[in-house]
């Protein structure tokens, strides 16, 4: 279900934005509006959804009118054209009084360089949200330190933002927000004046709180990695305008444009496939109906050394191999039941590529992936990993 | 080509001679003898300034000398204390019971009563406005020039309609003190609400705050040490009028000085300047210490 529904939503910068905005339904370009009238075009016309519970990415280049469209989302600017449909209410129309409420019960908001107040002690911060709509001094204090407890900062409350690290510091913005208990975060740039390893820890972190929040979280950033790693679903801009929203797999695989292609050529494809994109058919053998003779001529024909042991309900059995099989066939054996080795490396549909490597090396065998009920789903040989890694094709979700 | 220039010239000259003399002079004359109109509104602030001059003034004396020393001294040692600074006590504490020693007590006391009447009125005008510069910038064109006018103009002109408007005595002495001492901290008050950084004001409202709220809760605090420096300025401009004030009879260690200066008498000028040095001195550190900016330093 869309939470916020995003339409036609356009800034353009100046006192008299009518030609610009005229030029934009024709479609004008943002270089030749800037040229014709003078007028800096922020964020063109956007489009889009956001679902209830999900990390929604705004991803761009800077000047690329992400951070313009975040602030448009709780009106710190004033949008020229469009709409913010929040279950309903137009947000781009509401008087001061609604938006204010909007701000203190279903919208927070996370800022890149932290907007702590440095006068204020860290408790005092956390508050600041519940203070202004004139919550009772026990009740926010005790909210605030829920809030503060979430993102790991209990202890710290009597010291001041200039005492903590940037990582903490961005922790006390995280908790400010949470202690409204909004429906909506917004988060601009949150992690990005962070160190490379703090912010992978606050990503790591705000999954895990999403996990048991389920907030929409609408987040914005510049690094693709960044995106992948916490996105749901990614909207990427560029010069104001929306160029493709879709999921992280999506985005990687079916890249709307060269702009979005040329985005894409840098990332580390082990983060962002699973299992299921490399995975491939395999050949099984039925072990309560069919016997040693079915399994050696299946693995002569498929050229292979072993292989996949299922029931009838394709549940993983385990694996044979042909030489033991072989001896069987010569000695006239055919259940092929003894024969079945259970210690097979097994990974899960939606297992990152990254954890694939450490298993396909210490193997010989290829991984059996596991779907429902354990179910056999595929397997995925090593080959499969190394040209996924080098950027062949792979198989998508469609 | 010389016939030609000279023609010019003669022609300059025609355009000068035809531009009338502007009376600008008589015109403030006029407008000021035209406020005098409303004669029952300067004697409403006269009387205002007066009583709470008064207040201080006996307020103050009704504390025995060394009793006072020693408050001020105990106030400035509990400023300083973190910092282990001790200069500022021992400051005080030698500094008044100097003046008092030299017989410039009751002057003291009473100076001391003006600068602070004055910085409290202007600190009560002069921060609303330089708020409501800090949020428009359409107030802070037109009370720029308005404040650079009130600096620029040499002090001793205001004693004129300081004069006219509330008579002779500490009266038009605070009034000229006023006009004269506070621009800083209009101007400070201004670019403190100025400087507030934009994320903190898009985190105030961001949350839902009022403007009020805003105000209150974030610009004025994050202004507060910048607002501290003007007012500190404002203090010490105010000590500077104490002199001028005395040419239109407004007592104290500034009518010593004035009237040493009328005698020759160096002995006490000197006294009287010294005795003012301290006070300002005084002044400036204690303000100076209250400023939270630089206890931490």
């Amino acid at each position: 279900m869309a939470k916020i529904e995003v339409r036609n939503l356009t800034k353009v910068f100046g006192k008299r934005p009518k030609p610009a905005l005229d030029m934009l339904k024709e479609k004008k370009s943002k270089d030749e509006i800037l040229e014709k009238t003078g007028l800096t075009v922020g964020v063109n016309r956007a489009t889009f959804d956001v679902n209830e519970g999900e990390v929604f990415v705004i991803m761009g280049l800077s000047g690329s009118g992400k951070s313009t469209l975040v602030r448009l989302l709780n009106r710190l600017i004033d949008p020229t054209d469009g709409q913010i449909q929040i279950e309903g209410d137009d947000l781009a129309k509401m008087d001061d009084n609604a938006l204010r409420e909007v701000r203190r019960k279903h919208m927070s908001m996370v800022f890149q360089k932290f907007g702590l107040f440095p006068f204020r002690t860290i408790l005092q911060n956390v508050e600041y949200g519940l203070e202004v709509q004139g919550i009772a001094k026990e009740e926010r204090r005790e909210k605030a330190m829920k809030s503060l407890a979430l993102v790991g900062l209990q202890g710290y409350e009597d010291q001041f933002p200039d005492q903590l690290s940037g990582g903490m510091q961005q922790r006390v913005g995280l908790a400010r927000a949470l202690a409204n208990d909004p429906d909506v975060l917004l988060m601009d740039e949150a992690f990005s004046a962070l160190d490379p390893l703090i912010r992978k820890d606050m990503q790591d972190e705000l999954l895990d709180l999403q996990s048991s929040m389920q907030k929409t979280i609408i987040f914005i950033t510049h690094d693709l990695d960044e995106a992948l790693r916490i996105g749901d679903r990614i909207m990427i801009m560029k010069d104001g305008a929306v160029v493709q929203i879709g999921s992280p797999e999506d985005i990687l695989m079916h890249p709307a444009d060269d702009y979005v292609r040329r985005f894409v050529e840098d990332v580390d494809r082990s983060k962002v496939y699973t299992a299921e994109n490399i995975m491939t058919r395999p050949e099984t053998v039925n072990m309560e109906k069919e016997g040693t003779r079915v399994a050696l001529q299946r693995m002569r024909k498929a050229d292979i050394s072993s292989i996949y042991v299922v029931n009838r309900t394709r549940q993983l059995q385990g694996i044979i191999h042909a030489g033991d099989i072989a001896e069987a066939v010569n000695r006239d054996e055919s259940d092929i039941t003894p024969y079945v080795q259970k210690d097979v490396p097994t990974c899960r549909l939606d297992t990152p590529m990254h954890d694939l490597f450490n298993l396909s090396s210490t193997s010989h065998v290829p991984i059996a992936v596991l779907g429902e009920n354990d179910k056999l789903a595929g397997i995925v040989i090593r080959s499969k990993i190394l040209a996924a890694l080098s950027g062949e094709e792979v198989n998508t979700s469609e | 080509m010389s016939e030609t220039w000279e023609a010019i010239y003669a022609w300059f000259d025609a355009i000068l001679d035809f531009m009338p003399e502007l009376p600008v002079g008589t015109w403030i004359e006029d407008f000021v003898d035209w406020l005098q109109n409303a004669q029952f509104i300067f004697d409403g602030i006269r009387g205002f300034v007066a009583w709470v001059t008064g207040m201080f003034n006996s307020f103050f004396g009704l504390i025995p000398p060394i009793l006072f020393i020693l408050i001020l001294t105990v106030i400035g040692y509990m400023l300083v204390r973190k910092s282990e600074k001790f200069g500022l006590p021992i400051l005080i504490f030698l500094g008044l019971l100097f003046i008092e020693s030299i017989g410039y007590w009751d002057e003291l006391i009473l100076t001391l009563s003006l600068v602070i009447t004055a910085t409290l009125i202007s600190i009560v005008i002069g921060v609303p406005i330089g708020i409501w510069m800090g949020r428009s910038d359409l107030v802070k064109n037109i009370v720029t020039p308005i404040l650079d006018f009130m600096q620029t103009m040499p002090a001793f002109v205001y004693l004129i309609p300081a004069v006219a408007f509330f008579s002779i005595g500490i009266v038009p002495g605070v009034i000229a003190s006023v006009i004269f001492a506070m621009p800083p901290t209009v101007r400070l008050t201004n670019l403190g609400i100025r400087q507030v950084p934009a994320e903190m004001i898009e985190a105030s409202d961001a949350f839902g705050s009022t403007p009020g709220q805003k105000l209150f809760k974030v610009q004025l605090p994050m202004a507060k040490v910048t607002i501290m420096a003007g007012i500190n300025q404002t203090i010490m401009l105010a000590l500077s009028m104490v002199v001028i004030a005395a040419m239109i009879g407004t007592d104290g260690i500034g009518r010593e000085v004035y009237y040493a200066v009328g005698r020759n008498d160096m002995a006490m000028g000197f006294e009287a300047g010294i005795s003012l040095v301290i006070l300002a001195i005084i002044l400036d550190r204690l303000t100076q210490a209250l400023n939270p900016e630089n206890r931490k330093a």
